[in-house]
């Protein structure tokens, strides 16, 4: 899923900042499971905001939705149904979300609650960890399930660094080496072999490096 | 006219027991300070790195320090790191450094930059450093760029290495990557500092179980200590370091320059254990901002003169 994290208030406070009319949008896909940006995160925030704006001389109008997914335009059009001429819309939705909504209303800012971390799961309660960067040419196939672009700090392709020790990276927080783990998984398979050709270098044209990517299903256009 | 072969080839090639140490280029643009180093190291090692940013702090451009070196008459191996440059500028900058007349170069992953000062910073590890290996061979082998059908008539001269941390984790992978390594067309390694000598001497026995050993020139890393605080230091703050307890036990009665001689005499008793391990080519001093203390180490450890 795609894992996001809410902003601290004070910065939402600051980019709501003259704003009164304010439509707050949250979305039932991947930030409701992670529970960033969903119905019930949504109703927090506006609370804290009608909190924060009751001490103010001008008190914020707020209305809450979220709908279903914000990237995708059929559910956004929900939001138009409700938009009144808001002042502003905060999307609480990750940053393609936030996008969609500046994309449907050209003439109304929108402004993100939220900041899109990784695209990643959810290992145990409370805690995300990143898991994939979208490169584009997947080689988990060969490394044993384990991704050495996302979860190498170094994205190392022919073996780890020396700053791996007792199973842990140089980075520390207590980040896993994915190298060690590629090897103990592949050690476990009995396929160490797949270490041993010399990995290329990698075609980062796919991935971001490329430029904003596209892609087109033919079978899928109607 | 620049030399084809350098020095540090002419002395591994010749079978002589080999000494290079290590030069950081200054926080600032004083090119001074490199020559005030190069020319204390000049007589007592065969070649001296040059950092590439080491630690992921900015310093002087480990090519441009590597140039100055050389032009006092102080061979350099410039080393290069995969975190600052895509393989565009890392390509690029062996051809400048071919032709400014550098001969040696290390090639390296580098340090995270999380733990330098500009911790904020986009790392780029385009390549790694086993692909950067493969394109300085490629490039000088065979004149080709990566990816490139291009033949360049004029290729550059670079004897390559690279870094090997045998007390790295996983331990029982790290001859194996040794070979890959090799087989990317490393000529020379130089190995983290050797504090335990044990769990080195082990390495160096897979190393040779391999035939490794008669296939590249191993280098084992030293650093003399200054103190049992910077035993501690390096011990739990530095990425990838092995100091056994006995060690920092041995420095723990001694201060200041006292703490100083002691940490020579380790570091001269581990060249001299070193250099009677088979399949160890030399030694690399890495004497960190301490550049004075690696003539009384070689001079001790029985080095001089170099050949």
């Amino acid at each position: 899923m795609i894992v996001g994290e809410r902003k601290p208030f004070g910065e939402i406070q600051g980019l709501l900042g003259r704003y009164n009319n304010i439509l707050l949008v949250g979305c039932g896909t991947c930030v409701k499971v992670c529970f960033t940006g969903g119905d019930k995160e949504v109703a927090v925030l506006a609370s804290q905001l009608r909190l924060a704006g009751a001490k103010g001389k001008k008190k914020p109008v707020i209305e809450e939705m979220t709908i279903e997914r914000q990237c995708e335009i059929e559910f956004v059009d929900e939001v138009a149904k409700q938009f009144k001429g808001h002042d502003v819309i905060m999307s609480m939705a990750c940053g393609a979300g936030v996008q969609m909504l500046a994309e449907r209303f050209p003439d109304t800012p929108v402004l993100p609650a939220v900041n899109t971390t990784f695209l990643g799961l959810l290992q145990k309660q409370g805690h995300f960890v990143e898991n994939c960067q979208g490169c584009g040419t997947c080689v988990l196939g060969t490394f044993g399930g384990i991704c050495p672009v996302s979860r190498c700090a170094k994205s190392l392709f022919n073996g780890p660094c020396g700053g791996s020790q007792g199973g842990k990276c140089e980075i520390g927080g207590d980040v896993p080496c994915a190298w060690q783990q590629i090897i103990d998984r592949l050690a476990k398979l009995k396929q160490l072999d797949n270490l041993k050709a010399h990995v290329p270098p990698k075609n980062w044209s796919t991935a971001r490096h490329g430029g904003p990517r596209k892609l087109t299903r033919e079978d899928n256009i109607l | 006219m620049n030399a084809m072969k350098s020095n540090l080839q002419r002395v591994l090639e010749a079978g002589a027991f080999a000494v290079t140490a290590e030069c950081g280029p200054p926080r600032s643009a004083d090119a001074d300070v490199v020559i005030r180093k190069g020319l204390l190291l000049k007589k007592f090692v065969d070649a001296v790195n040059v950092t590439d940013n080491q630690t992921a702090i900015v310093r002087m451009s480990s090519i441009a320090a590597a140039a100055i070196l050389k032009s006092v008459g102080v061979e350099p191996v410039f080393q290069m790191v995969c975190r600052d440059r895509n393989r565009i500028a890392l390509q690029s900058d062996l051809l400048g450094a071919s032709a400014l007349g550098l001969r040696n170069m290390l090639c390296l992953s580098g340090d995270h930059q999380k733990f330098g000062n500009q911790a904020q910073g986009k790392n780029v590890f385009d390549i790694d450093s086993m692909q950067l290996l493969r394109t300085v061979t490629d490039m000088t082998e065979k004149g080709r760029f990566i990816g490139d059908e291009f033949v360049m008539d004029a290729p550059p001269v670079i004897f390559a290495g690279a870094a090997e941390n045998p007390f790295a984790d996983p331990f029982e992978y790290r001859a194996a990557r040794l070979e890959k390594k090799i087989e990317s067309g490393a000529k020379f390694i130089q190995t983290q500092c050797v504090f335990n000598l044990e769990k080195f001497a082990t390495w160096m026995k897979e190393v040779r179980k391999r035939g490794l050993h008669k296939r590249v020139h191993i280098l084992a890393g030293v650093t003399p200590l200054k103190s049992a605080g910077m035993a501690r230091y390096m011990r739990d703050k530095v990425a990838g370091m092995d100091v056994p307890d006995a060690v920092i036990k041995r420095m723990e009665p001694f201060k200041g320059p006292e703490a100083r001689a002691e940490g020579i005499k380790i570091c001269v008793e581990t060249i001299q254990k070193l250099r009677k391990m088979e399949g160890v080519a030399g030694v690399h001093i890495m004497a960190i901002e301490w550049e004075e203390a690696v003539p009384e180490i070689v001079e001790k450890a029985g080095l001089l003169p170099r050949p």
